[in-house]
């Protein structure tokens, strides 16, 4: 990789974080919104990306790694009256925590049992939501307390304070790709994906490397399902159902595996085509699904893994 | 040169369910030397090599290199001490530059703690394993368009990469054409000298031109033992292999 390379695409990436820092000078109220929470979901599809995209873990469980965050700093809030900002340090030591102990476990099996398993942690995780009802309020859920969703004295529920939240959660999950992606560790991980045996007797220890990749990947989850509950405000069941493991693989998949800024590219694109079908037939699911089928026709890889794969080879 | 023991076995065994592919191997492997692995097929050398290099657990006996007990070792951890294993099956990265290829094979060996090495020192050492194999010109092809035999040079360039003190090398010029046998076997005689090499291989021109020693296996036990000449006149070993 020449340096010439490495600037165009750090220029690139800090192209994005410059046009969607200036976005939200010019963009309508409903599209201000919907963007911070785009961003903050495009950061949990980052994260998902570094375990599934990188290093080829096709996971089930990430909804209970986004929901061990958004639980942490939700109940810590509601019981404790831990603001905003442990709250966040909390989503993030629960995200890894979470994944550290069910990758131990799932990571002794590969592959379609790997994804079954994490599954049924994920689904445990999601019904224990419900058993512990008496506190989480099971998907009826509950508010955050609005004097608790503070940041350094900023009040998170105002919408520029959100906006810029949600931008400095996304360029800190993307920063952390790229370095992955660039590092001696990330072609390792490419390797393992590619074929762990030949990795395995190249002397790396591939389990450790999976475990420390699944570990950053629902640390990643933690933080934004931490993060995602201080910015909007509300702690559901939904957000631990498989609805949520599911979600960051189909925006990964849409914007391109093991590419950094496809994870963004999919959820963007994702979010406006439900949005926007939906405003024009109940049937918006059909719609949906044709956009996808013709993207698996003309963009196997996804978008930018497809584009990467034809005209740029340079992008990370 | 002294006589020091690299490797060594002691009553191997591994059992398949009733089946016994290596049955109470006690086996000793000098430093430097090249070692041929020869038998008929089903005889148990691929499953032998397995369980020196850690790829599958033994069901009795132990496994001691470099004066240590490994038997316990994962694989990974035997690579890091200096066994280094070539596939049987061609088994590269097949999205990756040739030089990539290598580059993970140096990259481990080459790193301090928790920092990647040094990206020049890391370029260099990738090349120059590249260049001994005679695929330095080839380095930013991906190994999955290399030619087979190309391919094959590239899966030893990795074990060199990895600076090892005995390269296993299983069944390497199967598949390949005379010229590029004739390049394997100048290959193997120059990597020997300064690591040992012990080599599965069923052509027997290879095999007399290159070991040292050669070690017959049938049905999972050793059935000879020897130089080229030895093993060339020895009774038993017509009769189980050489057929003539």
């Amino acid at each position: 990789m020449t340096p010439h390379r490495v600037s165009k695409a750090a220029a690139l990436h800090l192209g994005v974080i410059a046009v969607l820092f200036a976005l939200q000078f010019v963009l309508p109220d409903y599209h201000h919104v919907n963007l911070a929470r785009i961003m903050v979901l495009a950061s949990f599809a980052m994260g998902y990306n570094i375990a599934f995209g990188y290093t080829g873990l096709l996971s089930l469980g990430h909804a209970m790694f986004f929901a061990a965050g958004l639980y942490a700093a939700g109940l810590m809030a509601q019981f404790a009256g831990v603001g905003a900002g442990g709250g966040l340090v909390l989503g993030v030591i629960a995200g890894l925590v979470t994944a550290a102990a069910v990758g131990g476990l799932a990571l002794r099996t590969t592959g379609v049992s790997f994804m079954i398993v994490t599954l049924m942690f994920a689904q445990a995780a999601f019904l224990a939501t419900f058993y512990f009802g008496e506190y989480t309020r099971g998907d009826e859920g509950f508010v955050i307390p609005s004097h608790l969703r503070t940041l350094f004295g900023l009040s998170l529920f105002e919408p520029t304070t959100r906006y810029f939240v949600a931008l400095a959660l996304f360029a800190l999950c993307m920063a952390i790709s790229f370095a992955i992606a660039r590092s001696s560790m990330g072609r390792v991980l490419a390797a393992i994906r590619e074929n762990e045996e030949r990795t395995r007797m190249l002397g790396y220890n591939v389990f450790l490397y999976k475990l420390a990749a699944l570990a950053i990947s629902g640390a990643i989850a933690g933080a934004v399902g931490a993060a995602y509950g201080m910015l909007f405000g509300y702690v559901g069941a939904t957000f631990a159902s498989i609805q949520y493991s599911i979600l960051p693989l189909l925006w990964v998949l849409m914007g391109g595996a093991a590419t950094v800024l496809g994870p963004f590219v999919g959820t963007l694109l994702m979010f406006y085509l439900v949005d926007i079908s939906s405003g024009v037939t109940t049937a918006n699911m059909l719609i949906v699904g044709l956009a996808l089928i013709g993207l698996i026709l003309f963009f196997p890889k996804g978008i930018l893994g497809t584009l990467r794969e034809r005209v740029a080879p340079w992008l990370p | 040169m002294a006589a020091v023991t690299l490797l060594s076995t002691e009553s191997l065994s591994k059992h398949f369910g009733g089946l016994t592919a290596v049955d109470g191997v006690s086996f000793t492997f000098l430093q430097g030397e090249v070692r041929a692995l020869i038998g008929p097929n089903g005889a148990g050398k691929t499953t032998f090599v397995n369980l020196l290099s850690g790829r599958i657990p033994p069901s009795s006996g132990r496994v001691i290199f470099a004066g240590e007990d490994i038997t316990r070792l994962p694989a990974h951890t035997r690579v890091n001490r200096g066994i280094a294993y070539t596939f049987q099956i061609t088994s590269t990265f097949t999205g990756m530059s040739a030089l990539e290829n290598v580059k993970l094979a140096c990259q481990h060996q080459l790193s301090k703690g928790f920092f990647g090495p040094d990206l020049d020192v890391l370029e260099r050492a990738s090349l120059s394993a590249l260049e001994r194999v005679g695929l330095a010109d080839r380095r930013d092809e991906i190994a999955g368009n290399l030619s087979y035999g190309h391919q094959r040079l590239l899966e030893v360039a990795m074990g060199l990469g990895l600076a090892p003190k005995l390269l296993i090398l299983d069944e390497p010029t199967q598949g390949l054409a005379d010229e590029e046998i004739a390049v394997f076997v100048a290959l193997v005689r120059e990597i020997a000298l300064n690591a040992s090499v012990l080599l599965i291989e069923h052509n027997m021109d290879v095999v007399m031109g290159v070991a040292d020693t050669i070690t017959v296996l049938d049905r999972g036990r050793i059935l000879a033992e020897g130089t080229p000449e030895e093993i060339r006149q020895n009774e038993a070993v017509r009769r189980a292999y050489l057929g003539n």
